[in-house]
């Protein structure tokens, strides 16, 4: 336990818990070891006055913020208060003591009146330090809040000022080791920047003139000069800071059971105690035993262990996942999220790379040729397609040639007489070129010289690398997968097979994509959850509709933010399975906990009220559990 | 119109969920969130009279939770 780690007022309850403890024990091993015990110092009717007069000095130094509260709550009306009941079920033990005393009987019964307290303030601590460094645990996560932006005034001169009075078009000039406090474009310089704490990715982007920084990520290495393109309310760490803290509010359906079973419980119990004295105590006349019983039932009947516990994995589990990068709402989500169990995908972007991309160039050994001809006809075209002609030849292409666009098949280059043919199977039939077929699955571009055929390119879309992983680890979650796309139907089963997709739909307009996953939420079961993962553009509607939408690479794109209920910061399809064992792990534990603690404390009453346990084990079983809980809970802010 | 407060001193569980189930008793409440892993308060109250609301919703949680501060 790191001292530091600690806030003032667990300090000083600690240092007050431990010289009770100390007082206590000392008395409590000479009252056991000295024969005839404390009460036998004086001798008399009175001698219970000694070891009480002890045994109450450790009570108050333990206690007095508890009697005090008592009080006060007790004239504010509020019944069923935690430190009122400890009160009585305390002061009611001192009672019986000194009853016990009174009328002769052996001296005894103080100590654990005294226990009782110090243990119930012991589970108090144990408590309010978890939370307290749990809190803290994700305050230091979100050590990206900026302190201030250098303004670069129009004098030429910088001053140190808060981000927010930074407004749009402002230049900014951000130092290595400095935090970039707004999102803007590097206008002047060039440096590494490390965006760790962003997306939990752990290699540092370069950067120079003309790129898009996002706030929130450290310079590394040399000076920038930034044009500010959005107010810090609008920039990407205020949107994080605000969707984290903002996660806490939504609560999960675990979290209000416990929070109504605790508000009936309280009374249930108290009600239950003050029968057990009453009936019994009529019946048998033996009222110290049964007041007894019902004191140990009221050290039990106080449910804030059991109520902390639960928030608190959540909170845990929220935390896990934002160190990966991993943005969740709420524990609402995480909950949901776990049950998850049909995916839809958008297919560009999100399982693809979305880029097209020279996939393969036949025959193999002219392949140069090809891609040399190709070049020449597409350099001057915008199309994706040609564009990734050009990049994969990577060399200036030779120029001097005409250009005829031949609408709808291709195009025709000309230059002193030879003429280069480049386009699809409908300008290779048009011209009469005999052609060798390409069967592979994408957009294939063939290319003729002189009437001559020459090659073939294929153009596919390449699929992510860890696509095939994730999808065969969600299938083996028994999760139904499912790809929405608009490319056609050969394309979308080619992609599927590959990477092992249980369904997909093909051929699908934008709108469309909406449409399905409707059909989709209208066809499940009560326990089904539909997730939408997208890469946030152009998908929000759907990624709103679905029970959870997952947007990908959430840096700089607000409407996938906005959106969606899971952020994926970083561009990598892993999230979701990491994501799934973090809410599987959570969720694991919140069950856990909720069990574990009812059945003690049932388990406890059970046994108090037959005379089996007494006011010791009660108090023990009740902090026990509360720690036991939440050293659990704890356990979910673990590796994955 | 909807406000989040800071609470300070918020110690149990417990007491903000019976904080919450006060609050939302109160005329003119729409809704309202307690929430003790962040230690705030979302409000949303008629706006109109928040500022009458405000007044009572401070009143109730000073009698429900005396040590924990609503910071306003």
């Amino acid at each position: 336990m790191k001292r530091s780690s600690m806030s003032r007022k667990d300090k000083k309850n600690l240092i007050r818990i431990l010289i009770a403890l100390v007082l206590f024990f000392a008395i409590f091993i000479t009252d056991k070891a000295m024969a005839g015990g404390l009460g036998g110092v004086f001798s008399g009717p009175a001698a219970w006055v000694f070891p009480f007069l002890l045994y109450l000095v450790v009570y108050l130094i333990i206690g007095y913020d508890v009697l005090w509260r008592a009080v006060r709550n007790i004239s504010h009306g509020q019944v069923f208060d935690e430190n009122f009941l400890m009160c009585v079920a305390t002061l009611g033990a001192f009672a019986l003591a000194i009853y016990r005393g009174v009328t002769g009987e052996e001296i005894e019964g103080f100590d654990e009146a005294c226990a009782v307290l110090l243990f119930y303030q012991v589970g108090e601590w144990f408590q309010s330090y978890a939370t307290g460094k749990s809190r803290k645990s994700i305050a230091s996560l979100m050590d990206i809040r900026p302190d201030y932006a250098n303004l670069v005034k129009e004098n030429g001169s910088v001053e140190r000022v808060d981000p927010s009075e930074v407004k749009v078009g402002d230049t900014i000039l951000i130092n290595p080791g400095e935090k970039v406090p707004l999102d803007g474009v590097v206008v002047k310089g060039a440096s590494t920047l490390d965006t760790k704490a962003l997306t939990g990715e752990s290699l540092p982007r370069e950067v120079m003139e003309g790129s898009e920084i996002v706030s929130g990520s450290v310079d590394l290495t040399s000076q920038l000069e930034v044009r500010v393109e959005k107010a810090f309310y609008d920039s990407t760490v205020s949107k994080i800071l605000e969707l984290v803290e903002n996660a806490a509010d939504q609560k999960s359906k675990a979290e209000n059971f416990i929070t109504k079973f605790a508000k009936y419980y309280t009374p249930i119990v108290c009600g239950v105690a003050l029968l057990l004295a009453v009936v019994p105590g009529l019946i048998t006349t033996d009222w110290s035993t049964w007041i007894y019983r019902a004191l140990s039932f009221l050290v039990v009947s106080c449910p804030c262990a059991l109520v902390i516990s639960i928030p608190l994995s959540f909170f845990a589990g929220i935390g896990a996942a934002s160190r990966y990068g991993i943005l969740i709402k709420g524990s609402n989500y995480l909950e949901k999220f776990n049950s998850a169990n049909t995916f839809v995908f958008d297919k560009t972007g999100t399982l693809t790379k979305g880029n097209f991309a020279v996939a393969k160039i036949s025959p193999a050994e002219r392949a140069e040729e090809v891609l040399r001809l190709a070049a020449i006809a597409e350099h001057d075209s915008n199309h994706p397609i040609a564009k990734s002609i050009v990049a994969r030849y990577g060399r200036e292409s030779e120029s001097g040639y005409t250009l005829t666009n031949i609408a709808g098949s291709g195009i025709a280059a000309e230059k002193e007489g030879e003429r280069i043919l480049c386009g699809n199977e409908k300008l290779m039939q048009q011209y009469g070129i005999a052609y060798a077929k390409e069967t592979g699955i994408g957009t294939v571009v063939y290319v003729a010289r002189n009437g001559e055929f020459v090659g073939s390119l294929l153009i596919a879309d390449e699929v992510k690398p860890e696509s095939k992983q994730v999808i065969g680890e969600l299938n083996a979650m028994d999760c139904k997968t499912i790809m929405l796309t608009g490319d056609n139907e050969s394309i979308a089963q080619n992609v599927a097979n590959e990477i092992g997709l249980t369904g997909y739909k093909a051929s699908l307009l934008p709108q469309n994509k909406v449409e399905e996953v409707e059909k989709l939420l209208a066809q499940k079961k009560q326990k089904d959850v539909v997730c939408f993962v997208g890469d946030g553009i152009n998908d929000a509607p759907v990624l709103m509709r679905s029970d959870i939408g997952i947007a990908m690479g959430g840096v700089g794109s607000d409407a996938a933010i906005e959106a969606s209920d899971i952020v994926l910061m970083k561009d990598d399809l892993k999230g979701i399975s990491l994501a799934k064992r973090i809410a599987k792990k959570t969720m694991a534990i919140v069950f856990q906990n909720i069990v574990f603690s009812i059945a003690v404390k049932v388990a406890i009453l059970i046994l108090s009220a037959v005379g089996i346990a007494n006011m010791w084990l009660a108090v023990f079983g009740d902090v026990g559990v509360a720690v036991i809980a939440i050293l659990n809970a704890m356990r979910v802010n673990g590796k994955y | 119109m909807k406000k989040v407060f800071k609470l300070e001193d918020l110690d149990c569980a417990n007491c903000a969920a019976k904080m919450e189930r006060a609050v939302a008793k109160i005329d003119g409440v729409n809704e309202v969130n307690v929430s003790f892993m962040g230690q705030r308060m979302t409000l949303d109250a008629d706006e109109s009279r928040f500022e009458e609301i405000m007044e009572k919703v401070v009143k109730t949680c000073k009698k429900v939770e005396p040590d924990c501060k609503i910071i306003r």
